[in-house]
């Protein structure tokens, strides 16, 4: 029996293939084992009153509302804790029941304002449901006496408010924040009478380690906990089933809306990713839809100096269309080329690198993935022949030991990183290979039993030397290897990983980690019955950052890690849509579905498709463009929401390169650092506004539903439309539907996807076709794509990027949790209140011996340039290391940061800089420069 | 494009495969540049190569640069 949309069941679904039959109001009901009395009733449409329980949280039996009767038991047990048996015969509503509930009730009234018309929660309040519910009409013990009505509200978060005066003492906050968080900021404080919900140590919720993710305030049963714009503008009477547009785990959201204004976002139970489970981004930060910054004309301009002029779509179209034809007439087809979106959704980025290959003519196109993980991409297609990670997100919880290198899942993947706390405090261990300590490594109820703290760029010996203990300890899993791997490129991979060399005892002078905990993190790897690997950039942006993957791949391979729950190498992707912008086809030397261009057979199902020849020579990658822009042989970019001036490395090289081209088209939200350098602005329109799909990291598809107008008048796919007819190459879809139905026509792995599918599924990962028709949570059961897992040879090579005396110390880059990459978002929300401004990480020791107080503002330079920004005292970096982020234009991270790149995709070096920290007390020339530049910028001329 | 930036990432490429066999290497290094360059990335660092005398470049990367069409 499945659950309607909006349905409580008041507690969670049991897992059992074993089956109980009972007897609720003499109605039959058959259940699996283990469910509660409560749930059972529930599904049989009988709604016992509740108010602590709900079911997205363990049962806790503490309101006494849920009483029911059972034959042959004493008493008036809680439906909500009390599980079902064999032939129980239950009775919900009895005389007896009902008197009691009433007193319940009575009780909890009596202690609770009677302001429900003028209320927040009016409409949506459990306790006045279950006031009605029970039948009460008065309270005996009227409203005068000692009572909590008077307490003063917390209004300190900017998302919600806590009004204690409201509180039933329920515990659902508490255990929200427990349960599916897993941050503990919550409690009740007190005994009896006095008992309350605090936060940290009875602080304000802003102040105490509350991370706002909202799993409180879906728990809270009344008004005590609500969204101030909720409060601010009443309930909402729409929703959208939608998928969030921040990070790769792909929430599902529920846009509830009053017409078209979006009154709040709310995590949906029925999501597969998040499992009703959000985090401050997306249940909060998406004010930035409706911003006063966005841009919602059309604008030219001719040149980077002028001021922008607001024009019609058609006029805008043109000149982007006339300004690419010029160029291709006199620089030929290749000088021009785009970039996709991970923000935007499939059927757009498939639009664009279409418009590449078949308007454009060449195969110059790139998308951020390139600055994330293209080597992932590279490092998994040659081992197991597929470029994606091999899980779904619930497979962790049959992980009996996780390895997280070089990611931080409770910043940047936090609705995962929650699922995993939540594996973790149930037991399973944990190895964190990073240089900094991350929160996972100790938080409440969680110790890594080891942390790997290296030195960044040293990735490749570490794996190294794990896979060697597991080599030369008899820890190989040879039947999986035996069966499932080429036996010759084993071979050879275990000549060369049982090289002394490679012994912990040898890696320990280069990655700085003691060769006993190495020893001791392979041999817990190794025993596990599942052991899984989950990694993020960390791993990826490095020059080795594809030999990584490959040696990661290598110790899954080794130890039989693979084709089943709890196990598999796990790519944490960055942007909502970094798998699918792969998958569309956006890299220069692939279409969709991860083929060559170079394959004849594969291009000529495109070309009858399309109609057009296409080019068998890859195309630009991302850093290519610049330095072919450069030269003089790049001279037209056509950018689909992604800020490459503020993302990409070296900003002052790719600002060069930027200023070197004739015809820059940007489309996004708001007028950002690329934008700058544009000569076509194209008015781009949010998630909530238009119809499409996203692609989460467990390559999962997910529907985006448009719960808006766009604002700009167009969607995203409308406006590459209009370019692509404008440059003589006809495209007429009448909706997203149908350019996924051509997607599914033309890619193997998407065949069986269509909207009609994900309308009734709601969500499928791919593979999708006739030999999977319900998609493919775990990859690699049977085998792999390749035919045998592929080992590879991870020599260890050091980056070209070398510290010394002049650029002594180490610049690692990262994300925090309330700011999302370049911020254009997130800066645009209340998440400020968290994270205003990039700060320098240093330790103690580095600060001291440069004379630098907690605080101060510092310049952090490279031999690619310098900025200033403050620093932060903190001993999460290890002495020699320096973080920070690059959230903030103003700050300019990436000004630092170099251009090396791993050697297989170009991806940047973003973890490893040489840098030098001195106090300062003015800003860098480039952030004076660059500050006034801006300025004139983004000037807009006033309409005539 | 700048001739170290092309030859640097050659030497990158060929640092990879160089822990194969030398034959291995060289084949693996070219097929590298042909499925993932440019054309003109990769006629460009063919020139350089035939016209520049002092280059800093492996010999893995040399070999498979001469190889590649």
């Amino acid at each position: 029996m499945a659950a309607p949309f909006d349905q409580d069941l008041g507690t969670p679904a049991r897992k059992s293939t074993a089956t109980v039959s009972l007897e609720i109001d003499g109605m039959a009901v058959t259940v699996p084992e283990g469910t509660s009395v409560m749930r059972a009733a529930a599904l049989a449409g009988v709604n016992v009153p509740k108010l602590c329980a709900t079911d997205t949280l363990e049962p806790f039996g503490s309101c006494r509302l849920c009483l029911v009767e059972i034959e042959g038991k004493r008493g008036t047990p809680a439906s909500c804790t009390t599980p079902v048996t064999a032939g129980m015969k239950v009775k919900t509503q009895t005389d007896r029941l009902a008197d009691l509930r009433r007193g319940v009730m009575e009780l909890y009234i009596s202690d609770h304002p009677l302001d429900c018309l003028t209320c927040s929660a009016n409409g949506d309040c459990e306790l006045q449901d279950m006031a009605g519910a029970v039948g009460l009409r008065d309270v005996r013990y009227g409203f005068d006496g000692e009572n909590h009505t008077q307490q003063a509200k917390d209004t300190s978060n900017p998302y919600f408010t806590f009004d204690p005066s409201k509180c039933i003492v329920c515990s659902r906050c508490v255990r929200a924040c427990e349960e599916q968080q897993g941050t503990f900021a919550l409690t009740i404080d007190g005994r009896g009478f006095a008992s309350h919900v605090t936060a940290g140590m009875d602080e304000e919720f802003l102040a105490s380690e509350c991370v706002s993710c909202g799993a409180c305030v879906d728990a809270c049963p009344t008004a005590t906990l609500m969204e101030k714009s909720v409060i601010e503008m009443g309930q909402p009477d729409r929703k959208v089933a939608t998928t969030c547009a921040y990070c790769g785990v792909g929430c599902g959201f529920i846009a509830e809306t009053q017409g078209d204004k979006v009154i709040r976002m709310t995590p949906d139970k029925r999501g597969k990713a998040n499992q009703g489970h959000s985090c401050v981004k997306g249940r909060f930060a998406w004010g930035y839809a409706t911003h006063k910054d966005r841009i919602t004309s059309p604008l030219v301009r001719d040149s980077i100096h002028d001021p922008w002029r607001e024009v019609s779509w058609e006029e805008a179209i043109a000149k982007a269309a006339n300004g690419f034809r010029a160029i291709q007439e006199k620089y030929g087809r290749g000088a021009v080329g785009g970039i996709t979106s991970s923000r935007c959704t499939n059927e757009e980025t498939y639009l664009v690198q279409k418009l590449i290959r078949a308007a454009f003519g060449n195969n110059n196109t790139d998308t951020c993935a390139r600055v994330c993980h293209s080597p992932t991409g590279y490092g998994l297609k040659t081992a197991f022949g597929t470029s994606a990670g091999t899980q779904d997100f619930a497979s962790v919880q049959d992980a009996d030991v996780i390895l997280v290198i070089g990611a931080n899942p409770t910043d940047a993947h936090p609705v995962f990183g929650s699922q995993m706390k939540r594996r973790l405090r149930d037991g399973a261990g944990l190895i964190v290979a990073d240089p900094r300590r991350i929160d996972l490594v100790k938080s409440p109820h969680i110790q890594a039993a080891h942390h790997l703290q290296l030195m960044p760029g040293t990735n490749v010996a570490l794996i190294n030397a794990i896979a060697h203990v597991i080599a030369t300890e008899g820890l190989i899993d040879e039947g999986f290897v035996n069966a499932r791997c080429d036996l010759g490129e084993f071979q050879r991979w275990q000549d060369f990983i049982t090289r002394p060399e490679n012994s912990p005892e040898a890696t320990e002078s280069i990655t700085g980690v003691p060769a006993a905990e190495v020893r001791a993190a392979a041999r817990l790897y190794a025993g596990a019955r599942n052991a899984a690997i989950y990694y993020g950039l960390g791993v990826t942006e490095h020059s080795q950052g594809t030999t990584m993957v490959m040696g990661m791949a290598n110790l899954a391979m080794a130890t039989g890690n693979l084709g089943r729950s709890g196990v598999g190498v796990n790519p944490l992707r960055g942007q909502n849509n970094v798998q699918g912008s792969c998958d569309m086809g956006s890299f220069p030397h692939e279409l969709p579905g991860y083929r060559h261009v170079s394959d004849a057979a594969t291009r000529a199902l495109f070309e009858a498709a399309w109609g057009v020849a296409l080019d068998p020579e890859p195309g630009l990658r991302i850093p290519n463009m610049f330095d072919a822009a450069l030269e003089g042989s790049f001279k037209g970019l056509y950018v689909q929401g992604e800020d490459i001036v503020q993302s990409d490395p070296n900003t002052q090289h790719v600002t060069a390169a930027m200023e070197a081209m004739d015809c820059v088209v940007v489309q996004d939200l708001f007028l950002n650092e690329t934008a700058a350098y544009a000569h076509v602005f194209l008015p781009g329109a949010s998630f909530l506004e238009k119809d499409g799909t996203f692609t989460n990291a467990e390559r999962r598809i997910s529907r985006v539903r448009r719960a808006m107008s766009p604002m700009a008048g167009l969607a995203d796919w409308e406006a590459t439309m209009a370019l692509s007819n404008a440059l003589g190459y006809p495209m007429d879809y009448a909706h997203p539907s149908e350019i996924m139905d051509e997607i599914a026509q033309l890619t193997p792995t998407f065949a069986g996807v269509s909207y009609d599918k994900l309308d009734r599924d709601g969500s499928i990962q791919w593979p999708c076709n006739d030999s999977a028709p319900d998609g493919t949570p775990t990859m690699h059961e049977d085998g792999f794509a390749n035919g045998a897992g592929r080992f590879m040879i991870t020599q260890y090579v050091p980056t070209d990027e070398r510290t010394g005396p002049r650029f002594p110390l180490i610049l690692t880059t990262g994300r925090i949790l309330s700011q999302y990459n370049v911020g254009a978002q997130t800066r645009r929300t209340e998440n400020g209140a968290w994270h205003g401004e990039d700060v320098l990480e240093i330790h103690p020791f580095d600060a001291e011996t440069r004379g630098v107080r907690d605080g101060d503002r510092v310049s952090l330079a490279s031999r690619a340039g310098d900025i200033t920004l403050k620093a932060r005292i903190s001993d999460r970096v290890q002495p020699g290391v320096v973080y920070t982020t690059f959230h903030h234009p103003e700050t300019g991270a990436n000004v630092v940061t170099t251009e090396h790149s791993d050697w297989a995709t170009n991806c940047p070096e973003y973890k490893v800089t040489a840098v030098e920290v001195r106090p300062t007390n003015r800003w860098s020339d480039w952030q004076v420069e660059n500050e006034a530049f801006r300025e004139r910028a983004v000037r807009i001329e006033a309409a005539e | 494009m700048e001739k170290k930036r092309l030859t640097d990432m050659a030497n990158q490429i060929a640092a990879f495969f160089d822990a194969y066999p030398e034959d291995e290497a060289v084949a693996a290094t070219a097929d590298h540049l042909r499925q993932f360059w440019d054309p003109r990335m990769r006629a460009q660092l063919k020139e350089i190569v035939a016209t520049s005398g002092d280059l800093d470049i492996s010999p893995t990367a040399l070999s498979a640069i001469r190889k590649i069409g």
